[in-house]
């Protein structure tokens, strides 16, 4: 009798354990790689930028803290570029997107879904080619300048390429879907029933857009310049490509370190300074939004 | 009198109102398609060279309309093995995250677990993580490890930046998930693997597949972690961003117009798959 008993005891209790491990076994996997890919490569990041010495002769650990005095002194200038060019290819692609994501919210009816899918089809193409082809639009005779100089529009001497604008334009393109999905579903979200009672109460088109719609539309506006804004500072292939010698941004110095310098301290230092100040605007946003906009749910 | 012509400057004036308020309507649509256009013209340029009649390694300038380019795409090896490189490691890439993405966001849209609001700040910290910083570690990691680097440490690295995506991607699908599909299924018998096989796999599987097809876009198209980690294996980005000092042929062109239109062919089909689906489900409640 109480052996027959303790079988199907032994079976609930097993499922019992089974159930409470089941989530750690269908995560151990994935969080396992993310652990050992994406967390512990920071780490060994933070060993490099304090080590010292050179490639020949090898790196050691020395708490060398000079790598982040002196790699925030020598490239300054390419952190403010970072930052100025980044910052402003935010700016634009915020400006460029809103109005257009505005009527695809409000006014293109069931034909949203389709704007949104020509918004993203561009990024079926290789980034490094859409960037080059971008190049190409710009060059001093290209399709876009020639015709305008050919008909002294522009002066001859014209030009955008290897300049600041170049850069921030190409920038501002790469990573517009990421200004336009959010804040695109951010005014999708609005209760159409605000922006008539708005209406009811004889505010005007412009007041409605001020006091109601611009309103809601915030946290999507945030979650988009934090989407674009991040990868734009961070970006150098738009600035190899597109700009010229006066343009490097930072994320270039940390590559030419790397790859045709080894001098991974220093690199390394620039890399883990440039973490630290993206990880501080992270958890300002996360403070004053949450992580929901990012994660969906 | 007096009356008829207040009324016709009454008229004029809705006229004018109504005309500026039609011409106001149009400023907005205009100004979309107008950015619609921005966004397509370096696809349009890209498209437009692969058909270019050059000779020598420059295409920068139109000589010209040949289909040549198109009856040899391949004709250049290093570009041709770059892109089968690509490829390989993509697909590998793409699989693997798929799998260990879709197992997190079952786990976590059905237990509630120890370390799940940490596991996603991770996920999201990776996400917002700019690849510079990725690709850096990733490579003082591997020089730590002497982990020599080639096709194996790319497809590690863009495995670790798929994850997330494909973990959100197919939670999002999951929202709706009925939990009592499977508790029947196992009630009546079936192993937590045959209901999955059989039950949740089926119902969530336009995610899953959504999600692979992301995961396989973003390890085909990453340029700035993969440089880090490739070592001297070069893919199809990172070949043509190193042809880019000497001229880029032609043939990154077809083979650009090649990929973007597969692309875009699954794309469009699958949201009309998806529009269809619902008017079928529309109709069906309708009824």
């Amino acid at each position: 009798m109480a052996v027959g008993a303790r079988a199907p005891r032994q079976q609930a209790l097993r499922s019992r354990l089974g159930r409470a491990l089941a989530p750690y076994l269908l995560i151990l996997p994935g969080s396992g790689w993310l652990l050992l890919f994406f967390l512990l490569p920071i780490v060994t990041l933070a060993i490099t930028s304090l080590e010292s010495g050179d490639f020949i002769s090898g790196f050691n650990f020395t708490w060398n803290f000079g790598n982040y005095s002196g790699g925030l002194s020598l490239y300054s200038t390419q952190f403010l570029h970072a930052i100025e060019f980044g910052g402003t290819a935010t700016l634009v692609a915020l400006v460029v997107a809103y109005p257009a994501a505005y009527w695809i919210a409000f006014h293109a009816g069931p034909r949203k879904s389709a704007y949104l899918l020509a918004v993203l089809l561009p990024f079926f193409v290789s980034f490094v080619i859409r960037t080059l082809s971008w190049g190409m639009l710009l060059t001093d005779n290209g399709p876009l300048f020639g015709p305008l100089k050919s008909a002294h529009l522009l002066p001859l001497d014209f030009h955008v390429l290897a300049t600041p604008v170049a850069v921030t334009s190409g920038l501002a393109y790469t990573f517009f879907p990421f200004m336009l999905l959010p804040v695109y579903a951010s005014l999708e979200k609005i209760d159409r029933g605000l922006v008539e009672a708005a209406q009811d109460l004889f505010a005007s088109k412009f007041e409605v857009f001020r006091r109601v719609i611009f309103p809601l539309s915030v946290p999507g506006v945030f979650a988009g310049i934090l989407l674009t804004g991040i990868p734009a500072v961070a970006d150098y292939v738009n600035q190899d490509l597109l700009g010229g010698v006066g343009t490097t941004m930072v994320g270039r110095v940390i590559e030419t370190q790397f790859q045709v310098n080894i001098n991974y301290p220093l690199a390394a230092s620039l890399a883990f300074i440039f973490m630290l100040g993206l990880l501080a605007t992270l958890i300002l946003y996360q403070r004053i939004f949450g992580t929901e906009q990012i994660m969906g749910d | 009198m007096a009356s008829t012509a207040v009324r016709g400057k009454a008229q004029s004036r809705a006229r004018t109102v109504n005309w500026r308020r039609r011409l106001g309507s149009l400023v907005l649509p205009g100004y979309t398609h107008l950015v619609m256009l921005w966004l397509f013209a370096p696809i349009i340029v890209m498209v437009i060279f692969g058909f270019n009649d050059t000779h020598g390694r420059l295409n920068l300038v139109w000589s010209g309309f040949t289909l040549k380019w198109f009856a040899d795409p391949f004709g250049v090896t290093a570009l041709t093995n770059a892109v089968v490189t690509s490829l390989v490691t993509a697909t590998i890439g793409a699989f693997i995250s798929t799998v260990l993405g879709t197992m997190i966001a079952l786990a976590s849209h059905r237990y509630a677990f120890r370390g799940k609001a940490l596991l996603d700040a991770v996920m999201v910290m990776n996400i917002a993580a700019s690849e510079v910083v990725m690709g850096a570690g990733l490579l003082t990691l591997f020089i730590a490890g002497n982990v020599p680097l080639g096709a194996v440490t790319i497809v590690l690295a863009q495995v670790m930046f798929s994850i997330p995506f494909v973990a959100i991607t197919v939670r999002a699908r999951l929202v709706g998930f009925d939990n009592s599909l499977e508790e029947a299924a196992q009630d009546l018998g079936a192993s937590p693997l045959t209901t999955f096989m059989l039950v949740t796999l089926p119902i969530i599987f336009p995610g899953v597949l959504a999600a692979a097809l992301l995961a396989f876009a973003l390890c085909l198209d990453d340029y700035v972690i993969t440089s880090f980690v490739s070592g001297n294996t070069l893919t199809f980005p990172l070949w043509v961003y190193g042809a880019t000092r000497l001229g880029v042929p032609p043939q990154v062109n077809v083979i650009g117009t090649f990929i973007f239109l597969a692309g875009a062919l699954l794309a469009i089909s699958f949201a009309v798959i998806r529009s269809w689906r619902n008017r079928q489900l529309a109709r069906e409640s309708a009824l």
